[in-house]
């Protein structure tokens, strides 16, 4: 029976639809990401998950209980560890562990084989207000705080947002270790190399879901020839590439631009060998033009085109 | 790169015996994407703040857009723009209020602001939304607008924190084309971020890692220098040797 199940959920905020016939099924001690921009419906949706929003239709159900019927149970179970970690600015670290502990009638003693992986790091600053701590620390803390009841689902709404790369790299090994430990985590972040970390991803755009899928295989299916054009002069280049007849779309990717063109049926390296010539024809002579596998981004934004044509 | 806009030289600041930024020396050109890293507590707000006359450096010399950081910081703020994703735009008043606010604060005149207003909207295709609600937006409209007002005095450096955070991909590509039309105009964009992914799109890039600069150089170049593959690995190998 799988941990989470979702089916046609939607809800809105007045005239905003921030979800839009939603369904997802996630498996028990799986890493599930939602994946997908600020007012993608992404908070809306774990707020229904932990019971602390209402569907207006639809159901959802966290291990195989109901979120609107069986509130009480499911919030005794799962950890959730919202947005902007919500702790008591002026509790300490330990304090703060402590009161989410007794919210649930346990002890920190009792949760602490689950934590300390996380914990032991911000252990030598239990004294210290939460207030004062670095970001990576208070991100820590309340991870901490989520699991001190030890939960057997956990729901991080965009854990790594404000933080910075070294700790969002140890709190995805973290991520990892709690998995192991059979631990089924929902997690939500609006950065698309984050989605490489999880089992299976759902991406999130406008209150619906694009696609679902594991993280490799959404390049896979891109369906069109991609190519990657690599010069000293981005800017001048994607106006140029832009006027390639075959375009379908150029957009700047990091330190290259990526090309993708509308004849589906090419393979990529006939589209580069054409394109080359096109770019040093216009003056384009130093650019360095290959076919490249497309990932988790083209995908996104090849979904997004073909959700809304205008948004192109 | 023919001019220097930002230049950097043993610029030092100390906190009773810390020291916030410790000796860092470097220039960017204009019409230069130049990316400041660093992880919390690195120095880069204390750099920052120093860069635009904020504060005074406790050693060391800077100059910005020309002016001396120490005797002419009036005048630095002056030919600067910043934009962060936190302070932007007054969300109670409509699109077109906060371009003449801004370009009124900027010293604009009335003549400038509705020129340089009505092209700007017209870039972006916000032109039918000048008499909208700045709160009423999309993100990513938001963003980009408030990038269009950070240049409405056609400052020579502007100063981006975390510009593309939160943003849809396809939104996060409009916004780098207007950095990149900034830049190519000979705008210097000044951009600090926590995502190195962001960092990717800059020209060159700083790693700062306890007050002094650590790595500079283009992406590829520090990629190279490191042997791996993406800037996010260089910055992990530096702040965690």
């Amino acid at each position: 029976m799988n941990a989470v199940i979702v089916r046609g959920l939607s809800r809105s905020y007045g005239e905003v639809r921030a979800l839009d016939d939603v369904s997802f099924d996630v498996a028990p001690g799986e890493l599930f990401g939602l994946v997908g921009p600020d007012g993608a419906g992404k908070t809306t949706l774990f707020r229904i998950l932990t019971t602390l929003l209402l569907p207006d239709s639809g159901t959802a159900q966290v291990l195989e209980r109901d979120v609107v019927k069986d509130m009480w149970e499911i919030r005794r179970r799962v950890g959730y560890m919202p947005g902007a970690f919500s702790l008591y600015p002026d509790l300490t670290v330990v304090e703060n562990l402590e009161f989410f502990a007794s919210v649930f009638g346990t002890t920190v003693e009792k949760g602490y084989e689950l934590i300390a992986p996380v914990y032991r790091q911000i252990e030598p600053f239990r004294d210290r207000r939460s207030d004062a701590l670095s970001g990576g620390m208070k991100q820590k803390l309340a991870l901490s705080c989520a699991l001190v009841h030890r939960p057997e689902i956990l729901f991080l709404d965009e854990p790594t947002t404000g933080v910075d790369a070294v700790s969002r790299r140890e709190f995805w090994d973290q991520l990892g270790a709690l998995k192991a430990g059979g631990l089924t985590i929902v997690v939500s972040t609006p950065y698309m190399d984050e989605a490489l970390r999880c089992d299976r991803v759902a991406l999130f755009q406008g209150g619906r879901v694009l696609d679902i899928d594991v993280p490799t295989a959404f390049g896979k299916r891109y369906g069109r020839p991609l190519v990657a054009i690599r010069s000293a002069d981005r800017y001048a280049m994607l106006q140029l590439a832009r006027g390639f007849p075959h375009a379908y779309s150029v957009y700047p990717f990091g330190e290259v631009l990526h090309y993708t063109d509308r004849r589906s049926e090419l393979p990529a390296d006939m589209v580069a060998a054409e394109l080359r010539e096109f770019l040093n024809a216009g003056g384009g002579e130093n650019a360095e033009v290959r076919p490249i596998e497309a990932g988790i981004e083209d995908s996104f934004m090849a979904l997004m085109n073909s959700a809304t044509p205008a948004a192109a | 790169m023919t001019q220097t806009t930002v230049s950097a030289s043993q610029l030092t600041r100390r906190f009773g015996r810390f020291t916030a930024v410790d000796q860092i020396t470097f220039d960017v050109g204009a019409g230069e994407v130049f990316g400041f890293l660093g992880a919390n507590g690195a120095g880069k707000t204390t750099a920052i703040k120093m860069l635009v006359g904020l504060i005074a450096p406790t050693e060391g010399d800077a100059q910005v857009a020309g002016f001396d950081i120490r005797r002419e910081p009036d005048r630095i703020r002056a030919s600067i723009g910043y934009m962060s994703q936190k302070f932007s735009l007054y969300s109670d008043l409509t699109v077109r209020e906060n371009m003449d606010l801004y370009g009124g604060i900027y010293g604009l005149s009335r003549r400038e602001v509705q020129q340089r207003a009505t092209t700007a909207l017209d870039t972006l295709g916000l032109s039918s939304s000048a008499r909208d609600l700045v709160g009423r937006l999309p993100l990513g409209w938001k963003q980009k607008l408030a990038f269009s007002v950070a240049l409405l005095h056609e400052p020579k450096v502007v100063f981006l924190d975390e510009p593309t955070g939160g943003v849809d991909p396809i939104t996060r590509r409009q916004f780098w084309e207007l950095i990149y039309a900034a830049a190519a105009r000979g705008t210097t964009v000044f951009v600090t971020t926590h995502y190195m992914d962001e960092a990717e799109y800059c020209d060159r890039i700083s790693i700062m890692v306890d007050g002094k600069i650590a790595a500079l150089g283009t992406p590829s170049e520090l990629k190279r220098q490191f042997g791996v593959s993406t800037v996010d690995e260089v910055f992990v190998r530096l702040a965690r040797p």
